[in-house]
This record gives structure tokens, C-alpha cells and sequence, in this order.
């Protein structure tokens, strides 16, 4: 199994922010979260990456209850996201001052693995940034600067891909290239693919789709 | 990707901010390591060319310019005194050691000193080339008088009245030189040492025109005098033979009517607190600089926490621990200090070195900038301990970045 989720509710005071009875991935699928905006997406996407406590409930990845994970203490929470979660948010995200390359080798480094600098320049070249390893990301275009956050988000092998708005504030052209390498790469590490989105135009690319309902204001 | 590569990135990417704070550190290192460069060199060698030498006697006036005069060879001397009071105190057995001493001459701005071969000794002088002087009119070189005139064993020159580089020459009296000394690093090296014959003879031959007061003073002693008797003397050197001598010798030979005694120790001393003042000084400002410079490595890391809230929030969900950041802002604050201190050093030890080459004719005061010592090891450990205080707090507040503020910085 790729990701489990049981009987999820999430509150801030008395409000629920997240409520999921169920729902499961197997590893290598895709699917969508969707939902109006202040609907919860955000948060979900926070708890299943240990960003959030998990208040009620269960979430599972790869076989690993979060809980589990984070009761064996901070430390032990950070590395297995960062081992096993591989995010991508609408803004790039990127050391300012560190080159493409960098930014993937730091990556590398504080989830404990090697550099490896040739595994990552190939990295780069799949995504198309040939020659763009040195650039830092004022040197690139908003397209390359997303590619390079894909790219990172992948360098550890992890076995679930969250993206939050990937496709935001990009032209369809963009939209539609972001979200295909997204497929192709998640697919070509197994790994499981959840978007968080209110793109219209992102939908037609899955077939799976999670939508959370509009919470009731305060 | 190393946390220390990462860290020299982060300062890169603020080069303004950076370059400012290093030169603060540099240049507040730089200013501790210049004034304890001069003060230490400047105490030793007065305690060097002192070494062997418990009183000075001479003519009455100021101890101070005595000392300066007879031990330091900087000042002219008061006065002079009668032979006489050689032999005399040479029979006080309070006393170990009694070494002669005339000046007034001076060969292109080098003293010639009329001795005796003792205070070669005194000095832990010893001859590299030649041998020493024998006879009336044959002199020694200081290692360093020898260096900057060229001249070498068997050179024949004319000395100059008084102790300026302008004094008329003293026509037919030529002296030989028989013996160049090895260099000591002390006064020595820049005296031409010759016999008290010698001096009494140039004086009975020439007859030099007046020139500067003060050395001219110094020189009317050697007057051409036709009885030995009558012949007189700059100073003597003395060495105790018992401690007792310290408490009652002075105040026999100030008792008398032309003597005067004046300690180095004393001297040196009041010479030392006296430009004390301006070295302390000069060490508190350097001490302050240091300070402001800690306050800038504070100030430099605590604004960069509020731009790099992003970065940090994002160290943190790339899985690096608090732990991590913390080290993180510690090793940037390190980076600038060591870097400030390493710079500072080099600044430092640089302008001394420099200056001692350059600035400083003739090596009448010689310095160096190679040249270490606890104090300065102690400062470099205080600078690094400041720079390491200075970013406990920014790396503190950085370890509190907390995992949420990745979903607020977005």
C-alpha cells in the first residue's frame, strides 16, 4: 500500500478543517485533491507530510504509521520525510543563493544520503535543464525554476510525490508540462502522486479524484 | 552540499553585509595585535639592553636622559664626570663590575662609544670577523653599523663630532676598524666601540668646531687635557656584587657633588608607564572595536533570520533537524569571525613588519611583525569566543523555526 488514510479529522478550536473517513492509494497511483479554496486541501496535504500533529485518526505511508514515526521523536519524523516524501508547492522554494545543482545536493544531504552530483545533473538533464546546473534561480525562468523544485522533490526517491498548486499562476502551455512530468516521474519511481488543486485544468489528466467539501465558516 | 558550504553561500549572498563585519573584526584584531606587537617588543628590548646593568653613573641632571644616554644610546648625556671615580668605585666591593664609558663622537650617525672590551661581554656580544681592539684608534663594529656603512675588517675611517650625522669630522684621527660583531639584536648592534685611549686622542688632535648643545656637552670632556688625572669620563655601567647595594650605593654616589646614579630598572619602568598611558589606550580602542565587531556578527545574523524565515522553514521540511540549524547560524557567525580574525592577523602583524622595514630608520627601534606570543593567543581565543557568543542567539531563535512556518511562508 502507498498511502492509507482512516477516520482523519483535523481542528483548529472547535472547527474541523479536515474530515476523511477513508481513503487509500495504492504505490505507483495517481489522484487529485480538490476542493474550493479554505477547504482543507493545504492541511491535508500538511498532515500527510508530518508537517501537522495528527490529531484523530491514522495516516500510513509505505506501510508506516506517521503517528508511529513522529511518537519516536522529531528527528526521526524529519528523516523520513525527508526519505520519503518528495514535495512540490506553487512557489519554487529555492536557495537563493545556491545553484540548481546545490539545491538538489542539500536535498541529498540532510535526508543522510550520499551527493551523488552525477545522479543529480542526470536528474537535471531528464527535466530538461541541461547546462542550468550552476544557475541560481534568479538565473532561471519561472518554468525552469519549477522544473528544478520537481527535481528536487524527486532526488530522494521518495515513495509519495505531494504537490500543492504545481500548476498555479503558470499558462496552460506550462500547466500541462508541469503536471506530465509529474506522471512520468512519479511513475518511473513508483511512487505514489497526490495534487492538491483547484486547477480545472489539471483534472482531465487524472482519473482518481479526492474532493473535500466546503467548511462551514466559523 | 556540506552544512559549511551551505553556510559560505549564505554569506556570499550578502556580500555588503559580510564584507562590513569583517572588516570590523579585521580591523579591531588587527589594532589588539599592533599594540601588543610594540609593547612587547618595546618592553623586552629595554629589558634586554639593561640585562647585566644595575646603576648607571654620570653627571648631575635628569636619571632618565642618563639611562636613555648610557643603556639605550637614544639621548645625549648630561654631562661628564672625572676618571677618577672609576678606580674609586672599582675598590667598593659592593660592586661587581665597573665598565667605562665615553661618548660624543659619531661616525654617519653611529655612536662611537670609548670602552672597554668588557662591556662586549656585558652585552653577549661576540666577534664574527676580526678581532677585537688592542690598541688606541682601532675600533669594532656593531653587526649593524657594519651592515648599512660596508664597511669590513681593515677599513679605515674619520669620526664625526658629536652624535648628529652632521657634525664636523675630526680631520686626521683615523680609526681602524680590527673586528665586526656578531648581531645580538640589542643596542650593541649599532655602536662602534673603541677604546677610552681612542676618545682622549681624537680630542687632543682635533679641534672640532661647536655644534649641538646637548652632545657638545657630552663632549667637552674630551677637551685636550694633558694630565690623566684630569681626564674625564661620559658614565659608568655597574654591576652589584650583593643585593645590599641597591639600598645604599645610590644614595652615596647622589651624595657626592658631580655624580649622579640612576637605575635602568627604574627608568625603563617610569619610560614604560609614562607611554603606558597611550598603549592602554590604543588597547581599549582595539578591545572596543572587537566589541562593536561582536555586536555587528550579532546584528548581521539576527536581521538575516527575519529575510531567510523561508530558508530556514524550508532546511527544516527537507529534513534538516533543529539541531542542524542551529549549527548552521553558529558556523555563519564562526565563518566571519575566523575569517575577521585570520584577516586581522595578517593586517596586523603586516603594518608592524612593514613598518619595522620601512618606517623605521635604521633600526634604531627595531620591530618585527613575526612574532607570536601568549597574549596574542589569548586574544584570538577571546575575538573567537566573542564571535561564538555573538551568534548564540540568532542560532537559537534559528532552531525554533518551527514546521507550520513552511505552510505560513507560502
Amino acid at each position: 500500500m502507498g498511502l492509507q488514510i482512516e477516520q482523519l479529522v483535523f481542528s483548529r478550536g472547535a472547527q474541523p478543517i479536515v474530515s476523511i473517513d477513508a481513503f487509500a492509494m495504492a504505490r505507483g497511483t495517481h489522484a487529485l485533491v480538490t476542493g474550493p479554496s479554505g477547504c482543507g486541501k493545504t492541511t491535508l496535504l500538511g498532515l500527510i507530510a508530518g508537517l501537522l500533529p495528527i490529531q484523530q485518526g491514522r495516516i500510513k505511508l509505505a506501510g508506516d504509521d506517521l503517528a508511529t514515526v513522529a511518537a519516536r521523536g522529531p528527528q526521526a519524523m524529519d528523516r523520513f520525510r525527508a526519505r520519503m516524501i518528495g514535495l512540490v508547492s506553487q512557489q519554487p522554494m529555492l536557495f537563493g543563493m545556491l545553484g540548481a545543482l546545490d539545491n538538489l545536493l542539500i536535498a541529498r544531504q540532510l535526508a543522510g544520503f550520499e551527493p551523488d552530483r552525477a545522479a543529480c545533473l542526470n536528474l537535471l538533464s531528464q527535466l530538461g535543464l541541461d547546462g542550468l546546473a550552476a544557475r541560481r534561480p534568479r538565473e532561471l525562468s519561472r518554468g525552469q525554476q519549477q522544473r528544478v523544485a520537481l527535481a528536487r522533490a524527486l532526488v530522494n526517491r521518495p515513495a509519495l510525490i505531494l504537490a500543492d498548486e504545481p500548476t498555479a499562476n503558470l499558462d496552460d502551455e506550462h500547466a500541462t508540462q508541469v503536471v506530465r512530468l509529474l506522471q512520468e516521474r512519479a511513475l518511473a519511481l513508483d511512487a505514489t502522486l497526490l495534487i492538491a488543486t483547484h486547477d480545472a485544468r489539471v483534472r482531465d489528466h487524472f482519473d482518481r479524484v479526492l474532493a473535500l467539501p466546503a467548511q462551514p465558516r466559523p | 552540499m556540506s552544512l559549511w558550504r551551505f553556510a559560505w553561500a549564505s554569506l556570499r549572498a550578502r556580500p555588503l553585509m559580510t564584507a562590513l563585519t569583517l572588516l570590523l573584526v579585521a580591523l579591531g584584531m588587527a589594532t589588539v595585535v599592533m599594540v601588543n606587537l610594540v609593547t612587547r617588543q618595546f618592553d623586552e628590548r629595554l629589558a634586554r639592553d639593561a640585562a647585566g646593568i644595575d646603576l648607571v653613573v654620570g653627571a648631575k641632571g635628569s636619571p632618565l636622559q642618563l639611562v636613555l644616554a648610557g643603556v639605550y644610546h637614544l639621548d645625549v648625556p648630561p654631562g661628564n664626570i672625572p676618571l677618577s671615580a672609576l678606580a674609586r668605585l672599582r675598590a667598593n666591593p659592593m660592586l661587581a663590575q665597573v665598565i667605562p664609558m665615553s661618548l660624543g663622537d659619531s661616525f654617519r650617525g653611529f655612536r662611537l662609544v670609548g670602552t672597554e672590551l668588557e662591556f662586549i661581554v656585558l652585552q653577549g656580544a661576540r666577534i664574527a670577523r676580526g678581532t677585537v681592539f688592542e690598541s688606541s684608534m682601532q675600533v669594532v663594529l656593531g653587526a649593524r653599523v657594519a651592515e648599512e656603512t660596508g664597511l669590513d675588517v681593515g677599513a679605515r675611517f674619520v669620526g664625526n663630532h658629536g652624535l648628529g650625522m652632521d657634525g664636523p669630522s675630526h680631520g686626521d684621527s683615523t680609526y681602524t676598524v680590527t673586528g665586526v660583531l656578531a648581531a645580538t639584536g640589542s643596542v650593541i648592534d649599532r655602536l662602534v666601540l673603541t677604546s677610552l685611549d681612542s676618545v682622549w686622542q681624537a680630542h687632543e688632535h682635533g679641534k672640532p668646531a661647536p655644534q649641538e648643545p646637548a652632545a657638545h656637552d657630552a663632549h667637552s670632556g674630551h677637551e685636550a687635557h694633558d694630565e690623566a688625572d684630569d681626564r674625564e669620563i661620559t658614565l659608568l655601567l655597574l654591576r652589584y656584587s650583593t643585593p645590599l647595594a641597591a639600598a645604599s650605593l645610590p644614595r652615596v654616589i647622589n651624595a657626592s657633588e658631580r655624580l649622579q646614579a640612576a637605575s635602568p630598572a627604574f627608568e625603563s619602568a617610569r619610560l614604560v608607564s609614562l607611554l603606558g598611558v597611550g598603549a592602554d589606550g590604543l588597547r581599549a580602542f582595539g578591545l572596543m572595536i572587537l566589541a562593536v565587531a561582536g555586536l555587528s556578527v550579532f546584528v548581521a545574523l539576527f536581521q538575516t533570520l527575519a529575510e531567510r524565515r523561508r530558508d530556514m522553514a524550508l532546511l527544516r521540511l527537507l529534513g534538516a533537524s533543529p539541531a542542524r540549524l542551529f549549527a548552521l547560524l553558529l558556523l555563519e557567525g564562526m565563518l566571519i569571525t575566523v575569517i575577521g580574525v585570520a584577516l586581522g592577523l595578517a593586517l596586523g602583524h603586516g603594518v608592524i613588519e612593514w613598518a619595522g622595514r620601512v618606517l623605521i630608520p635604521r633600526g634604531e627601534w627595531p620591530v618585527t611583525g613575526l612574532a607570536f606570543d601568549r597574549i596574542e593567543a589569548a586574544s584570538i581565543a577571546g575575538a573567537l569566543l566573542l564571535g561564538a557568543l555573538a551568534s548564540l542567539l540568532p542560532a537559537w531563535l534559528a532552531s525554533r523555526t518551527l514546521l507550520a512556518d513552511v505552510l505560513a511562508s507560502e
